[in-house]
């Protein structure tokens, strides 16, 4: 007799999710985000298909405006695990003078994100795309299906969501629909950690605590992360010991102050903080908020 | 046993020591529970006391809920926990739907997921859902209130699901001064009723969501007269039911066969139920053959053995041939595979069941088409009778027997939720529409073989010189199927072709004299066609059938039931006007007075094939056009 940890069974419900996509799906796709939870699926895929390689590629969309650090380690990771790796991006943001310091957060999202996205699932013909969503970080995400439907135009329909019974996936489309399939809903963002720090899963540095240049705009810190940052008058960036929670465009991004520079020290913080993980973002209203939400509501 | 030691994490120890910490977490196992009760329950209380207890809440939310409570709340000044899960106005306003929230917390020994369902309308269908994945359920009653009609639809529903740990969280005790008198006389209650529904055995604790009595620590000082555990400690001591299926046999339905290079060929899946090492011999079935576990291989290395709940990749040492929809079992005792069964269904879906038309059925990574007949009875779910019923309704829960068209693999869904659960889905719509339970192999499957002869289908179609084909002709009455299919006969037959014409009214004059025009007779109408046409395409004829055949999905389950290449589907496409211009039998006439119930076009629908191999138009062609054109497209007939 052997007990299971929930972990385990945990990963074991993701393994079981990822097979039945490419069992029954024509051509999957993961949409890679680099950050935690990316990481983790990618871990996830790399156990339930071994000892091949995932039989599916990345998509990464690359808004312009990504960490340096985050970039670095997508190509590492790619190259490490020989992974087939798409990049989405708006080739016209110059033109079209989109960027995150005059455009309007819907906007910007829009073309930055989501667009690019849905042009490349249709270029390329994917019929299911995996996404980190879970439903632990909200309210409305907490009934959201594992595997969620999309007309051609990539619109979802909520009012007709499949009942899910048992770990019986009901994967029938239509030709030109397509399938959003979430293999971590039932993941917490303490799970995730546990998960990072138990297998030694290799994440973006920049959720570890290290020196990096600050400034301080509307009750946040935004890392100067290249010398495109547009420093308003006044503004002197200053050497800080900081880390992110969760990653977006860096001049849209909140930093928090830190120490934890390992895995253990990170997971400490978070059990010991008295904010939740969207804090930092319930205060951005608007134009700041982090991308990554918006990320997930244009994406998802 | 009153220390109000928490069962939640301790900050203590995450401060001073978070590798301790972490590792003693790191050995936590994993419920799932569902909550059964109305708002007024204190469902909804409860799940946020939960959640609160365990610091799911932050600071933040914390500051957001006391202000909400303040402003909106229910409870004066205290903290309203409901607005912790209730504060979904907005959501309802979206029209998102409301059917399964799944939330999580955790405490010292184990992880939670809470499948929490709202107990309006649609509840059988979201209840069922949510129930599917729990190992326990937590039936809440008022104590004011006592068991209503509703607690025991809640009961009958999880006991249906087949959950074997059920918690009656008698609530709201702080509003009947903790009286032991009546909490007992509740449990009285309950076990009366449960008794009569066979549910073997509850955990009674009396509680209140909203004070914390008897939640994370009992006997709470409010009552000491009860010595059973508190909620929690209730909830981190049940047996797991993943723990209870490594005891039975070894079951693994085959997800996907991993083929990276001509070297390997590992079998993946989730193991349903007992334990496997190397060496161990196994069955797959329905196959028979027999073959013993090489490795159990994963990313972190081999396997000295794995276990129900796990997903692996098993290599055995033979070549055998295995995939996707095929079990590897214990060789010496694979489970039975059938293809006729006594199920009980639950329906989901706004159209109602449709008895005798095909649905596919997924159970396991097995996916099959299925039929099912007219339910024996209805359940209905609020006093427990059987009702007659000639199909189920959304929300509808019968017992009806089911074919498919293939032997499955299955246990009872007593014995095992993952070779004896099923889902149906639509094959237009693709929508999940019903969900089931098998029960029993119907024994008439298991004795009928199929008789094989010595003259083969072939041999028949040989002797004859052609190749045997089913024209199925479908359009709107007065379309002018009969006219043309007898005409392309006439021209079979010059051709020196053997060939049979099935015509709707001659059909129905014999064996179809029992069926009327429902929409069931109609789909029954059409197997049975369907069948006569297939034993003669057996016979090596050309076999054309003139029927209305509204409904696309009949039609689909004929084409199935053919060879490749041996349905063609024929369009007779005469728009409405015209068909009913024509009106050459007066049917038109009388639908249209309301003396003909049912009829194709005026009050019963007519589905056009989307993609007919050969399409007619009977306003542009002549019927001898219509009748060449035919011809010209099913050359060769050899």
């Amino acid at each position: 007799m052997k007990s299971l940890t929930h972990l385990e069974r945990l990963e074991a419900e993701s393994i079981h999710i990822f097979r039945e996509v490419v069992a029954e799906t024509e051509k999957p796709v993961m949409l890679y985000s680099v950050g935690k939870d990316s990481s983790v699926m990618l871990h996830l895929a790399r156990k339930a298909f071994y000892p091949a390689p995932p039989p599916f590629p990345m998509l990464h969309v690359a808004s312009g405006w990504d960490f340096q650090a985050l970039l670095d380690h997508r190509d590492k990771t790619v190259k490490e695990y020989d992974l087939d790796l798409i990049v989405a991006e708006n080739e016209h943001a110059e033109e079209q003078g989109i960027n995150p310091f005059d455009t309007g957060s819907a906007l910007y999202s829009q073309a930055q994100l989501t667009d690019p996205l849905k042009a490349a699932l249709t270029k390329h013909g994917f019929d299911a795309a995996f996404g980190g969503g879970r439903r632990d970080e909200e309210k409305a995400r907490a009934k959201e299906r594992v595997f969620s439907f999309r007309t051609a135009s990539h619109r979802w329909d909520p009012k007709n969501q499949r009942p899910e019974l048992w770990n019986l996936y009901n994967t029938k489309k239509a030709d030109d629909e397509s399938i959003r399939v979430f293999p971590i809903s039932n993941w917490t963002e303490l799970d995730i950690w546990q998960y990072i720090a138990l297998e030694k899963i290799d994440i973006v540095p920049l959720y570890m605590s290290q020196k990096r240049p600050t400034v301080e705009r509307d009750g946040m810190l935004l890392v100067v992360d290249d010398d495109r940052f547009r420093l308003e008058p006044g503004e002197e960036p200053v050497e800080r010991s900081v880390r992110f929670r969760t990653l977006g465009c860096y001049p849209l991004t909140g930093a928090t102050e830190s120490n934890a520079t390992d895995m253990n020290l990170i997971i400490q913080e978070m059990l010991l903080a008295t904010g939740s993980e969207r804090k930092g973002r319930a205060i951005d209203k608007g134009q700041s908020a982090s991308m990554e939400d918006k990320k997930q509501e244009g994406y998802f | 046993m009153n220390t109000q030691d928490s069962s939640f994490q301790t900050d203590a120890l995450i401060a001073e020591d978070i590798d301790a910490y972490l590792d003693q977490h790191q050995h936590k196992s994993l419920l799932r529970f569902i909550t059964c009760g109305s708002v007024d329950d204190g469902k909804s209380t409860l799940i946020g006391r939960l959640l609160y207890d365990s610091k799911m809440i932050f600071e933040d939310q914390l500051t957001a809920l006391e202000s909400d409570s303040k402003k909106v709340g229910t409870q004066g000044d205290e903290i309203d926990f409901a607005l912790l899960v209730d504060g979904l106005a907005a959501e309802r306003e979206q029209g998102i739907t409301i059917d399964v929230a799944y939330r999580f917390f955790t405490t010292e020994k184990r992880k939670f997921i809470v499948a929490d369902t709202p107990g309006h309308e649609q509840y059988t269908r979201n209840m069922v859902t949510g129930a599917s994945t729990a190992d326990l359920a937590v039936i809440l009653v008022d104590a004011r209130k006592g068991v209503l009609e509703q607690t025991r639809r809640h009961s009958f529903l999880v006991h249906l699901l087949g959950i074997k740990h059920l918690v009656l969280a008698v609530n709201k005790m702080d509003l009947v001064d903790y009286n032991q008198a009546r909490f007992e006389e509740i449990l009285a209650d309950y076990s009366q009723f449960a008794e009569q529904i066979g549910i073997e055995g509850f955990t009674a604790i009396p509680i209140s969501g909203f004070k914390g009595d008897n939640i994370t620590a009992a006997p709470s000082a409010n009552t000491p007269w009860y010595n059973g555990p508190s909620l929690i400690q209730h909830l981190e001591t049940v047996e797991l039911a993943n723990t209870a299926a490594q005891e039975r046999s070894f079951r693994m339905p085959v997800q996907w066969v991993n083929r990276p290079n001509l070297d390997f060929r590992g079998f993946t899946g989730l193991i349903a139920s007992g334990t496997i090492k190397p060496g161990d011999k196994v069955r797959i079935v329905p196959a028979g053959k027999t073959s013993t576990v090489k490795s159990i291989l994963t990313f972190d290395g081999e396997l000295d053995e794995a276990v129900a709940g796990q997903s692996v990749t098993i290599t055995l040492a033979d070549e055998v041939d295995c995939s996707r929809g095929d079990v590897i079992a214990a060789a010496d005792n694979p489970p039975e595979a059938s293809d006729q069964f006594e199920t009980t269904l639950v329906w989901m879906d706004e159209a109602a069941l449709k008895p005798g038309r095909a649905y596919w059925l997924k159970i396991g990574s097995q996916m099959v088409s299925a039929t099912i007949a007219e339910p024996k009875y209805e359940i209905c779910i609020n006093r427990f009778e059987h009702l007659a019923a000639k199909t189920l309704e959304l929300n509808g829960i019968g017992v009806a027997e089911l074919r498919t068209d293939r032997p499955i693999t299955f246990e009872s869904y007593e014995t095992s939720r993952a070779l004896g659960g099923f889902i149906l889905i639509d094959k237009f719509t693709n929508a999940t529409v019903g969900a089931g339970m098998l029960h029993f192999s119907l024994r008439r499957a298991q004795n009928v073989h199929w008789q094989p002869t010595t003259i083969t289908r072939d041999d028949h179609s040989g002797l004859k010189n052609q190749r045997p084909r089913v024209l199925w002709f479908t359009g709107l009455s007065g379309s002018g199927k009969s006219t043309i299919a007898n005409e392309v006969e006439k021209r079979l037959a010059l051709m020196n072709r053997h060939t049979f014409l099935l015509d709707g009214d001659n059909v129905r004059h014999g064996l179809n004299k029992d069926l009327g025009f429902t929409e069931a007779d109609r789909i029954e109408n059409i197997r049975r066609i369907g069948e006569v046409a297939k034993l003669m395409t057996d016979a090596g004829l050309i076999v054309m059938t003139a029927f209305i055949s509204p409904f696309r999905a009949e039609r689909q389950m004929v084409r199935e039931m053919m060879p490749e290449g041996e349905f063609i589907e024929i369009f007779v496409d005469t728009p409405l006007e015209v068909a009913e211009q024509r009106d050459v039998k007066g049917l038109y006439k009388k639908a249209r007075d309301g003396e003909l119930k049912n009829f194709t076009g005026i009050d019963s629908p007519y589905e056009a094939p989307e993609n007919p191999e050969i399409r007619v138009n009977t306003v542009e062609m002549t019927i001898e056009e219509a009748a060449d054109h035919i011809i010209a497209a099913i050359l060769p007939l050899k």
